[in-house]
């Protein structure tokens, strides 16, 4: 069983050159591995917009209602005092509090929303397995074509590959024996 | 940056981390700080054994050193979270540089900050009384006080800027990861990477967070230091009532923040030879900054005795006279000294580029800022409304000792953070370098 091929560019712009081909030939299932963003892979790639944006604001909005309510039923229910003869529901006091903790849930779910849409904490990874992989996080752009691809076959894939000038072409596999 | 390539760049930060000699000066370094923590450990506990009593503080005057060294060390806790985000969000590519280890400092700084209020409570034990939390005395907290207020600024403030700082490096984890030669390294930089692979989905979704972060953090700083003032500006106390507090305590947060960024890194870059990387154009764009913050507090000073002379308030006025010119002259007078008149050096550019005339101005300037809150404390305090409450107030050793202890605690916690972690981040330098390069094609 092999996860899939893995090859590597020298510079971003053969990457997103290599991207177009790859995608031309109908492949649906590759991803691109970089040491950096860069502009123009998602649309490239054709990934949709994420949701990290949603669910911080999601958090936002559940800290703001949360918060609010929580003060309103500290000071107005179960803890009433009379503070210089003010209303006991004054909320204009309890407006800082409350952007305090919008904003805290909400970069606390912004955070923990990339994480798991991410797929991490994810210590172990096939692709991992391949040694010229360490250099994603340097100075290499990979692509790797995944086996569970419709179109995938090992010897093909190779040498498509390499024919878009890939360095070095490698199967990933699943397991190391 | 030009000479640089991605590989270059990636090995040159990482190895500062991973394969370099622990050094003299960096030993000398460690110790120093490390002996202020043992000071500060045993002033807290002597603190905890006889109670505040210890310190100089007594009412009229209750809020001597711990609340002067709160503000000082939250305002120096600013710049790190404003580059990151603020000048993230105006697309100020400088910032690539020198964001990392500004958030760090941000982060030890608000760290010193928190155990000035918890110190200074009496009866520190029972802190998390402060918290909303369904307790079998039936308490709630009074959400109408600044004071409660600050519990939340302050600790969401700690949170979302480890968050930001620990979001930041994940890359730079898995590039350090990937770069380890020893086992432990492997592991324990695998391990804090989560197993980051860079893929284009990952940077997608990291990219939104990031934006989103930053986006979240730069009101949030504006809060901080404006809840901070409304600690003072709420109360009726003569030199503290006024409105113009919460814009003059952020611009002067951001202003020590500055003048803290560059006590740092000046030494960092000498250091880890990073002047490629921290050039004189950064250190001279902190200098204007610190000009321009300077400039905004100088006219919140300026403003202070005038709105004391326009309100016709006999109090305010006599309490703008009397810093000038009472006990605390002294005081006042190295404050305007520090924070206004020095700062003007650096009109000229031939100070903005001179890296032994920033690090020395930048030491005056936090001088000066601790100086600033003291004064505004300790006058305002010590000449209440009622002359049989006037009182005269002094620092004792215990005051000291835990000033200086808190400033061993953030040395040594900042000494540790450029051995364990990179302080420069690795792939903003080479997005870059990407960047760069393709104007240059272009």
């Amino acid at each position: 069983m092999i996860y899939g091929v893995l090859a590597g560019f020298e510079t971003p712009e053969d990457l997103l050159r290599a991207i177009k081909k790859i995608r031309e030939s109908r492949f649906t299932l590759f991803d691109a591995y970089t040491p950096f963003p860069i502009e123009g892979l998602d649309e490239a790639l054709g990934i949709p917009e994420n949701r990290v944006g949603l669910v911080a604001l999601g958090g936002g909005a559940c800290g703001a209602t949360l918060g609010f309510g929580m003060q309103w039923y500290a000071n107005v229910v179960a803890y009433p005092m009379n503070i210089a003869g003010k209303p006991d529901f004054s909320w204009p006091a309890f407006i800082p509090v409350t952007f305090e903790l919008t904003i805290l849930t909400a970069a606390l779910f912004g955070a923990l929303g990339m994480l798991v849409m991410n797929g991490l904490p994810r210590l172990y990874h096939p692709i991992f397995a391949v040694a010229e992989f360490r250099r994603a996080s340097k100075d290499r752009f990979f692509i790797c074509i995944e086996a569970a691809d419709p179109l995938f076959d090992v010897f093909r894939v190779r040498s498509f590959l390499e024919s878009l000038g890939a360095m070095d072409v490698r199967e990933v596999a699943f397991e190391t024996e | 940056m030009a000479e640089h390539t991605y590989a270059s760049v990636t090995e040159k930060i990482s190895g500062d981390v991973l394969s370099r000699p622990i050094q003299r000066l960096w030993m000398v370094g460690a110790i120093c700080g490390f002996i202020l923590i043992n000071l500060l450990l045993f002033s807290v506990s002597w603190l905890f054994f006889r109670g505040i009593g210890i310190w100089g503080v007594n009412v009229p005057v209750a809020w001597g050193f711990a609340i002067t060294n709160f503000v000082w060390w939250i305002g120096i806790g600013h710049a790190g979270t404003f580059i990151s985000a603020f000048l993230y969000l105006m697309h100020q590519q400088w910032r690539g540089s020198i964001n990392r280890f500004a958030e760090a400092m941000t982060l030890f700084a608000v760290a010193c900050a928190g155990l000035f209020p918890l110190l200074h409570l009496g009866r520190p034990w029972f802190f998390y009384w402060l918290l909303p939390y369904p307790d079998t005395m039936g308490l709630w907290p009074q959400f109408r006080s600044p004071l409660v207020w600050d519990v939340f600024a302050v600790s969401t403030y700690l949170t979302v800027s480890l968050l930001f700082w620990y979001v930041g490096l994940i890359p730079d984890l898995a590039s350090l990861r990937d770069e380890a030669r020893k086992p432990w390294q492997k592991v324990f930089y695998g391990v804090l990477c989560l197993g980051w692979r860079g893929s284009a989905g990952h940077w997608s979704r990291y990219q939104s967070l990031y934006m989103i972060l930053a986006g979240l953090a730069t009101p949030l700083v504006v809060s901080v230091h404006s809840v901070v003032s409304m600690d003072f500006s709420v109360a009726v106390v003569p030199g503290w009532h006024s409105t113009i507090f919460p814009p003059f305590f952020v611009a002067g947060a951001i202003f020590s923040g500055f003048a803290m960024v560059l006590t740092i890194g000046i030494p960092l870059r000498k250091y880890f030879d990073l002047e490629d990387f921290i050039t004189i154009h950064h250190l001279e764009n902190c200098a204007k900054l610190l000009l321009v913050t300077g400039w905004i507090v100088i006219y919140s000073y300026a403003m202070e005795d005038f709105m004391a002379w326009y309100s016709g308030d006999i109090f305010d006025r006599y309490i703008q006279i009397n810093r000038a010119f009472g006990d605390y002259s002294p005081a006042f007078w190295l404050l305007m000294t520090c924070n206004v008149l020095t700062p003007q050096l650096l009109w000229f550019k031939k100070v903005r580029t001179h890296v032994g005339a920033l690090f020395i101005i930048s030491l005056f300037i936090q001088l000066g800022m601790w100086t600033e809150r003291y004064v505004i404390i300790v006058t305002s305090l010590h000449r209440d409304f009622m002359p049989s409450a006037w009182f005269k107030y002094h620092g004792s050793f215990w005051d000291w000792s835990t000033l200086v202890g808190s400033i061993g605690l953030f040395i040594f916690l900042f000494i540790l953070f450029v051995r364990i972690l990179p302080s420069v981040a690795i792939s903003e330098l080479r997005e870059l370098l990407h960047k760069s390069r393709r104007e240059e094609f272009k």
